[in-house]
């Protein structure tokens, strides 16, 4: 007995959940005057090294805090906490990246009064976190000398959806051969005109020009 | 590794659509996938009947439609189709542009279901 078919129209985005969450979160952020940086890279590219750095610089002279996304530890937030900045750990238990929701139910118990910048550290990954808007109002991916210059070619959506691209642990770039010309050339393929900073959290060198972007909002 | 995320998704959104229409049996699910999009379609597929089970959407088939990445090229000032995610340039004059029409697409866009 064949059953005749009949088609219904959805259209409905399958992320339109996330996306109205995020939504509603930036307007939060904007309503609380808090600039949300989301950061993103694969894992050991330094972002909890840059995180360290840049959270004991900005607490001198601005309200700062971090929200950190790690799949099953809490090594991160307590190496952040000695910052002095207040930090909060998201364990998402093998989730491979942050979620809108994530974020805002670590905020309903853990509300950093007055931030001015909020960090939020992803799950180390360079493919799934690119789906997932947070609220943030910059967008950063990280890619260190070590990595191999054709990363952005391997993961278009990731550096095409960020806003501003940092290269790091340039102290190593000698030792490793880094190519940056090719490099930049390749982060210009995948997201002409992104903006590009490079910097070490270690040496120091680069750091003032990433910093001045939060100490000059 | 999202694309179970991505399948519970869709699941939801067709189980919701069902309960609203008092529709039947599902027997596709239509969807569309831009190639910017960050989805493995096979691994997508795969996830879908992992995520459809014991749901109203059992057994349904997911029909993925793929979409393209089309840009604006500000030279030609008109949109251009690229044959990959990469580089995001004009196929035909080399221009670079960041200016990305369609292909970020992950949207539920129709299902089929039987009748009575």
């Amino acid at each position: 007995m064949a059953k005749g078919l009949r088609s219904i129209e959805i259209r409905e985005r399958v992320l339109g959940k996330n996306d109205a969450l995020a939504e509603s979160l930036r307007s939060r952020f904007q309503e609380s005057g808090t600039y949300v940086v989301n950061l993103v890279s694969s894992p050991g590219t330094g972002k909890t090294a840059l995180l360290e750095r840049t959270l004991s610089e900005l607490t001198r002279d601005r309200r700062v805090a971090a929200l950190v996304g790690d799949l099953a530890t809490e090594n991160d937030a307590q190496r952040l906490s000695r910052s002095g900045a207040p930090v909060r750990q998201i364990s998402t238990g093998g989730n491979c990246h942050l979620e809108a929701e994530m974020v805002q139910s670590a905020l309903q118990d853990w509300e950093p009064a007055g931030s001015e910048v909020l960090f939020i550290e992803n799950v180390g990954n360079l493919v799934c976190p690119a789906s997932y808007d947070l609220g943030e109002n910059l967008r950063v991916v990280l890619l260190s000398v070590t990595e191999g210059e054709d990363k952005p070619l391997k993961y278009p959506p990731i550096f095409h959806s960020a806003n501003l691209a940092l290269i790091t642990k340039v102290d190593l770039a000698e030792a490793v051969g880094f190519d940056r010309a090719a490099l930049r050339a390749n982060i210009e393929a995948v997201n002409p005109g992104l903006p590009v900073l490079e910097l070490s959290a270690r040496s120091g060198e680069g750091m003032d020009a990433w910093l001045d972007l939060f100490r000059n909002r | 590794m999202h694309e179970l995320s991505i399948a519970e998704s869709i699941v939801d959104i067709v189980a919701e659509t069902v309960e609203r229409r008092g529709a039947g049996r599902v027997a596709a699910v239509h969807l569309r996938l831009g190639a910017l999009a960050g989805v493995v379609d096979e691994a997508l597929l795969f996830s879908f009947e992992v995520a459809a089970a014991g749901s109203p959407v059992e057994g349904a088939e997911l029909r993925i439609e793929k979409v393209p990445v089309t840009v604006y090229c500000p030279s030609c000032r008109i949109d251009r189709v690229l044959a990959g995610v990469q580089p995001l340039c004009c196929p035909t004059c080399g221009t670079p542009t960041p200016n990305v029409i369609s292909g970020t697409e992950l949207e539920v866009t129709a299902m089929e279901v039987e009748d009575g």
